[in-house]
């Protein structure tokens, strides 16, 4: 049997969902930690200056190729997936078990995911298309220029409706997290008695945490609060 | 328990055979005891459209001691009923009160087609079997089992997963109509054990193979399958299944 196989099997599209999502969760994780500036001391300076260390650094731009990558298998193999999911019970059952027998997050995968990706589209016409394509303005700082990431986010959280769809959108992928980590643990196999239930803690944990931290950044912005955690900077 | 008697209304679906589209038809049955098993109940009711010169509702069942696997039906959108590892004929009509509606459905699957009303085919897992679920023993005097030590962790796992009946509840439960705790059930309680061992990765391949062939869904883990058992099989057995896939796929040939 060779690797080609494997990822046509019923199992092997598992796994390419599970390598992806994983892959994904490290982009969280880095998105996160960077965006995080915005809650410390001299906000504005060191976003910009930590988000143009990221739009610069040949090596960050060359994973972001990857990313892309990443995110395109992701949903294009979720949506085959869940069709050829969906087409294997053509008659239906007049009543269902709900929520008795399995999580609701856990049967809405591609409904979850479908709204993180129209959050994903409105998130990166807000951010990525004009850090990428101008329309920025700028500032200086020991003068040299910078793009004005913060100021973007200042004007786009400033209307209401972005700040309740951000919020959907945190709130999708939180769900989405929570099945997807202990899911993609599921697939690789992974259940030893010891070490299953730390996964699972972690991981529920990392699927609270983050879109909770991702959440109040709109947030904060829209209502001008400041949680000004101390000087601690996380400048690149 | 206090013994009681009720008067209930049956929605069953009632389907001629392959071919036909299929439909629900109601039923009232009455004075049915407390004490009854679910199929003693439908036994009732057929021997009464009998009676009348209507037609049975057919229907699988076997040893009704909750061993063979035969018997299916999804009762109010539980395959074998409401209670835990229970099959449907060792659910007894003391988990319904009186004038409920039970609606009866046959297992739901591609995979399953139905034979006639609530009897369904469940031949693929026969031929998933056929594909690599057995041992191969040469010929010759059986050995003395004590030579060959198994660790007693291990034949405890191996035995709960061999407790699978093979009745297809699991696919039934499945948002996907997946296989696969049937299939991890029979690939663990094999592969487990020193006997089993030789084969164990073109055994995982080639029962993953038909299983894909036979047109079930894939697993998305979200554990209506363990929920719905009525052996208790547990989803870690889905997990070694994904593991031994993976490690037969990388290192097989």
């Amino acid at each position: 049997m060779n690797w080609s196989q494997l990822f046509a099997s019923s199992i092997g599209k598992k796994i390419t969902m599970a390598l992806t999502g994983l892959f994904l969760i490290i982009f969280l994780l880095v998105h996160c930690y960077v965006n995080a500036n915005v809650f410390f001391s001299n906000p504005e300076e060191n976003f910009n200056r930590a988000a143009h260390f990221m739009g610069t650094n040949l090596l960050i731009r060359v994973t972001e190729i990857g990313l892309f990558l990443g995110f395109i298998l992701h949903i294009v193999q979720g949506y085959k997936l869940e069709l050829q999911n969906r087409s294997k019970r053509s008659v239906k059952y007049a009543v269902s078990s709900g929520n008795v027998t399995s999580k609701w997050y856990s049967r809405s995968m591609a409904l979850l995911g479908t709204l993180i990706l129209l959050f994903l589209i409105v998130h990166l016409i807000h951010f990525w298309v004009p850090s990428r394509f101008g329309g920025l303005t700028e500032v200086e700082y020991d003068g040299k220029t910078y793009h004005n990431l913060y100021g973007q986010m200042q004007d786009v959280f400033a209307q209401s409706w972005v700040v309740v769809l951000y919020l959907i959108g945190c709130f999708s992928l939180s769900w989405h997290l929570l099945h997807g980590i202990q899911s993609a643990a599921q697939t690789f196999g992974w259940a030893h008695k010891n070490y299953m239930p730390v996964i699972k803690n972690v991981g529920a944990a990392f699927a609270i945490i983050i879109p909770l931290i991702f959440a109040l950044m709109p947030i904060c912005l829209h209502f001008g609060l400041s949680l000004d955690a101390g000087s601690l900077t996380l400048l690149f | 328990m206090q013994h009681y008697t009720m008067n209930l209304t049956l929605k069953v679906w009632r389907q001629r055979n392959n071919k036909d589209a299929g439909r629900f038809e109601s039923y009232p049955v009455n004075n049915i005891s407390s004490e009854m098993s679910f199929l003693e109940m439908i036994d009732v009711l057929n021997e009464k459209l009998i009676t009348d010169g209507g037609d049975p509702i057919a229907f699988d069942h076997d040893c009704r001691e909750g061993i063979c696997g035969m018997c299916s039906m999804v009762i109010n959108g539980r395959p074998h009923g409401p209670w835990e590892e229970t099959t449907t004929c060792q659910l007894h009509m003391r988990a319904f009160k009186d004038g409920d509606m039970i609606t009866i459905e046959p297992f739901r699957a591609n995979a399953f087609p139905v034979v006639k009303d609530l009897a369904v085919n469940r031949g693929a897992f026969d031929r998933i079997i056929q594909s690599g679920g057995f041992i191969s023993v040469n010929t010759g005097n059986a050995v003395d089992g004590n030579s060959l030590p198994i660790d007693k962790d291990m034949a405890d796992e191996a035995f709960a997963a061999a407790a699978c009946i093979g009745c297809g509840a699991c696919v039934a439960a499945c948002k996907n109509a997946s296989a696969m705790l049937f299939l991890s059930a029979k690939v663990s309680h094999l592969s487990l054990l020193p006997q089993g061992k030789p084969e164990k990765k073109q055994r995982v391949v080639n029962m993953i193979a038909q299983m894909d062939k036979e047109g079930f869904g894939s697993c998305t883990n979200t554990y209506a399958c363990e929920a719905e058992c009525p052996k208790g099989i547990s989803v870690v057995n889905i997990a070694r299944l994904n593991r031994e896939y993976l490690g037969a796929s990388l290192s097989g040939d």
